[in-house]
């Protein structure tokens, strides 16, 4: 059987070539799947549209750089949402390579959203070590532990802050999370013991962990981009303006190459099984 | 007393936390414990950092296998942390612009951020992204249907992997619902591995009590290493 013995000795090398052009096509022809949302994306959205307007939402951003293809298109719709619902926006994270993603979402709010005022809709509180220990104490008093912005503005200052004695304060957690500390952290010291709402978003890896917490702990989950892509068709159906900015639909874009990826994934699987079966029936015969 | 004062002080801190969260009078001890934990947090990472100067730089000085990368360990350590200390190409913040080092670390256009962005991040993203091509590797060579479990997750992968796509709704769209693979997805994560995780989360759960609790009574006295 030569198509087995060709299978047998397949340079892998050939495997991850494959690989990068069922990612490389879809993304260069721009291949695009229609998505309709899920009950479970359809509850996140719920819990950020059904707010009044200017609520006031903590967004925890705990990834980095290596996770930030699978979690930024979520990210970023969170803050479309948020910012369409002109909620008021407490960003913050718990990774120290967090800080320049918030940065991103601070960056899109000035680029598409110029009505959304820094210090006044929205404040960036940056990064402070600690972990679970962070959240532990921003419950009780959020300026023990913040008592600036990261421009050093004392958030005294700053209108949106003025005010602002402790998480305790705020409308939604939204957590886009790649690991520890992310969501179950959010769950277990913040939203579980002081009953505050949360919503989160995080890997694919990660997701499976987090449902024991749901509805009762925490709201809903985007797990991977799958969900971030459906979460962006449920905003755009929400606010149809969405549907020209090319950059609001970066999760959907990304469904191309995962449906390949995957498609290749099963393929190599019945491949692989096709030799073990072929090779078994070949030495019982002998 | 090397020995006594770490066990005491986690004690203490430790019931003063469990104390905090069942009486509101001692609510703001426990505060006060964590923000210690905080400030700990925060001088980890100087022991974390010396210690990765400390291990590498003897890895390059007794030129041991792979002491090459050991020494770019070194290199971008110490590169990035004077950027990043020296505010390199910070401009001032707007409010305080009389204070040269008011701007943040990270800002647009410093070195700080250069290195994040061109160095930093395409490699923390080349490294995640080298597991699409692992795991189609290990899917060809390792995935065998041998018994009766392999089988079960053989399927339940199959399953997930098309029902994660627009290929499930495409090819099972015919099947009545609930045999659809994208509802069938949601079934094996909202009752198969829902179930599982619980369980597992229930067993951590109590094991977290039981080994909290003998760390606190002082029983469990690994945490502090031995004595040498």
């Amino acid at each position: 059987m030569k198509i087995a013995e060709f299978f047998r000795n397949l340079d892998r090398r050939w495997i991850f070539l494959l690989m990068l052009l069922s990612i490389l096509i879809p993304l260069l022809f721009g291949v695009r799947f229609p998505e309709s949302p899920s009950p479970m994306v359809l509850n996140v959205r719920s819990a950020i549209e059904e707010l009044p307007e200017g609520s006031e939402i903590l967004m925890a951003w705990d990834f980095d750089p290596a996770s930030r293809g699978e979690l930024s298109p979520m990210a970023a719709a969170f803050v479309r949402h948020c910012a369409y619902k002109k909620h008021k926006l407490y960003f913050l994270t718990l990774w120290a390579t967090g800080a320049p993603l918030i940065q991103e979402s601070i960056d899109l709010l000035k680029r598409e959203y110029p009505g959304y005022e820094y210090g006044s809709d929205y404040v960036n509180l940056g990064f402070r070590p600690g972990g679970e220990g962070v959240i532990k104490v921003v419950v009780g008093d959020l300026k023990k532990l913040f008592a600036n912005d990261v421009d050093g503005t004392s958030l005294d200052k700053l209108p949106l802050t003025r005010n602002l004695k402790n998480i305790r304060q705020m409308d939604l957690i939204v957590n886009v999370s790649a690991g520890y500390p992310g969501t179950k952290e959010w769950v277990l010291y913040a939203s579980t013991p002081y009953d505050m709402e949360i919503v989160g978003g995080t890997t694919g890896v990660t997701a499976p962990s987090l449902y024991p917490y749901i509805p009762g702990q925490l709201t809903g989950l985007l797990a991977a981009i799958k969900a971030a892509a459906e979460y962006e068709q449920s905003v755009i159906d929400l606010y149809p303006g969405l549907a020209d900015n090319d950059t609001a639909q970066e999760g959907l874009r990304r469904m191309g190459p995962q449906l390949l990826a995957h498609m290749l994934v099963i393929l190599l699987i019945v491949a692989g099984n096709f030799i073990y079966f072929w090779e078994r029936r070949k030495g019982v015969a002998s | 007393m090397k020995r006594t004062l770490p066990l005491l002080i986690a004690a203490v801190t430790g019931f003063v936390l469990i104390g905090a969260h069942f009486v509101p009078y001692t609510q703001s001890w426990g505060e006060e414990a964590m923000i210690w934990f905080d400030i700990l947090a925060a001088i980890a990472f100087i022991l974390g950092g010396a210690n990765l100067v400390k291990l590498n730089l003897q890895k390059v000085s007794d030129r041991r296998a792979g002491w090459g990368y050991a020494a770019v360990t070194v290199i971008a350590f110490f590169l990035t942390l004077v950027v990043g200390m020296a505010k390199m190409g910070v401009h001032p913040s707007p409010q305080f612009a009389q204070f040269a080092w008011s701007g943040d670390y990270v800002q647009e256009g410093s070195s700080f951020w250069f290195i994040y962005q061109y160095a930093f991040y395409p490699l923390g993203a080349t490294m995640f992204a080298l597991l699409a091509c692992f795991i189609a590797s290990a899917a060809f060579r390792a995935f065998r249907a041998k018994n009766t479990e392999a089988i079960i997750l053989l399927s339940t992968a199959f399953i997930v992997l098309v029902g994660r796509t627009y290929a499930g709704t495409a090819l099972t769209g015919w099947l009545p619902e609930a045999l659809q693979f994208d509802n069938l997805t949601g079934t094996i994560m909202n009752v198969f591995n829902l179930a599982g995780n619980r369980a597992i989360t229930i067993g951590i759960g109590l094991g977290v009590v039981s080994l909290s609790l003998k760390i606190l009574l002082g029983v469990d006295r690994s945490y502090l290493g031995t004595e040498e």
